[in-house]
């Protein structure tokens, strides 16, 4: 126990930082990931085959490598790309892109295939009349997306993002492998410098079962929120 | 585009599928077996049993699949009692941790499976074989088990291909498996994006594969129920 001691003695701080860190990981990559959402839902619902195609392109190239691969190519080519974009525009120093930032963006890759999936699939189960009651009422784009297909998409999908959430939170534990501290590279470093990789290990599948659990507690509230009748 | 160094480096990608291949296999195995065993565990009337067999899943499911990995093979190593017995033999080689640890997962995700496919097969088909009077064990395998089989299909197959990406993991321990070969090669090259197309593309084809093996046979158990 005197392992998990606050301050110079344990590592019970730098753990919490470490969780602190996973989660807001997590998170990042999650907001990402819904960006990619947004982009690539409506390529996946369009009827140009060329659009539809990209939409499928990103969802199955995603979902069907590890995705310790796709965090590979972003931490070794991440910067290159970088470095590549800035050179066009004439800067010729080394960029290093921070860790946190390749870490979430990886992630957020990873879990945008997910979501958009999902969303894909909650927009394709709202009842057609929805779509059409709206646009033959005349409802001007604003409110005909945020008032009445959104709400209802919503409801759909938050039982099955909050899936995505969790392989999304299990998956930061992959970025430890670019040097990022967070749960699992914070264990790594505790288990090399105290010998005592069982504790740490085991203290971190804890953490993430910790994690885990809390989220879907509050997952399900908003669940059982978002799904009460019209 | 560095068309030479993907055509070299396939050749030895494709050797390290083979070792991707002889984890996912041992571990889909294994890990049915283990699946099946806590299946039938999770149905136990018995509350302490019960409570065990979801206990076991909840762990495996609720950690990543690298804690896992590496509390099995950088953690038990540290137990002294361990050493002394015939399981240190398998326990120091990162190869048999690997499988250790991804037949426990799978093992996890497939008792779930398995489990809500017994249960939601429709009472009135147990009641029939009983009322016929058929004993219980030919009402399990002849009856229970094919139906348990063909509902579970579809979402066993996206297991298989979830432990095809997480057979990667085996790289962190040092295994020379299709991502550790590619990240070998990425981190001696400085070419990710060529790798990566090469390597992604093996994956992407056995995902192409197992998705379209696991249809056919959807087809071919798709009877009605």
């Amino acid at each position: 126990m005197e392992l998990l001691y606050f301050g110079d003695k344990g590592w019970g701080d730098e753990l919490f930082f470490a969780t602190l860190m996973t989660i807001a990981v997590s998170i990042t990559a999650m907001i990402i990931g819904f960006i990619f959402a947004a982009l690539f839902t409506p390529l996946k619902l369009s009827n140009n085959k060329f659009l539809n195609s990209i939409g499928n392109a990103y969802t199955t190239v995603i979902r069907g490598v590890p995705e310790l691969l796709v965090i590979y190519l972003f931490f070794f080519g991440g910067s290159g790309a970088i470095m590549f974009v800035a050179s066009i525009f004439g800067y010729n120093d080394y960029i290093e892109i921070n860790a946190f930032l390749t870490g979430s963006f990886s992630i957020g890759i990873i879990s945008g295939a997910y979501s958009t999936e999902v969303f894909r699939g909650a927009l394709q189960s709202i009842d057609k009349g929805q779509f059409e009651a709206a646009k033959v009422l005349g409802f001007n784009k604003y409110i005909y997306f945020f008032k009445i297909i959104l709400p209802q998409m919503l409801r759909l999908a938050i039982p099955n993002l909050s899936n995505v959430w969790q392989i999304t939170l299990k998956d930061t534990s992959l970025i430890s492998v670019t040097g990022l501290v967070e749960i699992m590279r914070q264990s790594y470093i505790a288990a090399g410098s105290t010998r005592d990789p069982l504790f740490f290990y085991s203290f971190a599948a804890v953490l993430y079962l910790m994690l885990t659990f809390l989220s879907m507690q509050l997952l399900n509230r908003l669940e059982t929120k978002y799904s009460k009748g019209y | 585009m560095d068309i030479e160094l993907m055509i070299s480096s396939f050749p030895k990608l494709l050797n390290a599928t083979l070792i991707t291949l002889k984890l996912l296999s041992v571990s889909l195995i294994l890990g049915l077996f283990i699946g099946f065993g806590f299946a039938i565990l999770r149905m136990n009337n018995n509350k302490l049993i019960n409570k065990f067999a979801y206990g076991y899943s909840y762990i495996f499911r609720g950690t990543p699949l690298l804690v896992q990995i590496f509390i099995i093979y950088f953690g038990l190593g540290q137990i002294e009692y361990l050493r002394t017995t015939f399981l240190w033999v398998v326990l120091k080689e990162p190869y048999w941790c690997a499988i250790i640890a991804f037949s426990l997962n799978t093992g996890a995700y497939t008792s779930e499976i398995l489990r809500s496919a017994f249960q939601t097969i429709k009472p009135g088909y147990l009641e029939a074989g009983r009322s016929l009077g058929i004993p219980s064990k030919i009402i399990f395998t002849k009856i229970q088990i094919p139906i348990a089989i063909k509902q579970s299909l579809p979402a066993y197959g996206n297991e298989i291909i979830l432990m095809l990406k997480g057979t990667s993991l085996a790289s962190t321990v040092t295994l020379m498996d299709l991502t550790g070969v590619a990240k070998y090669i990425i981190s001696t090259t400085f070419k990710p994006v060529e790798v990566f197309i090469v390597a992604g593309g093996i994956y992407l084809f056995m995902t192409f594969i197992i998705h379209n093996v696991i249809k056919y046979l959807e087809k071919k158990y798709g009877f009605q129920t």
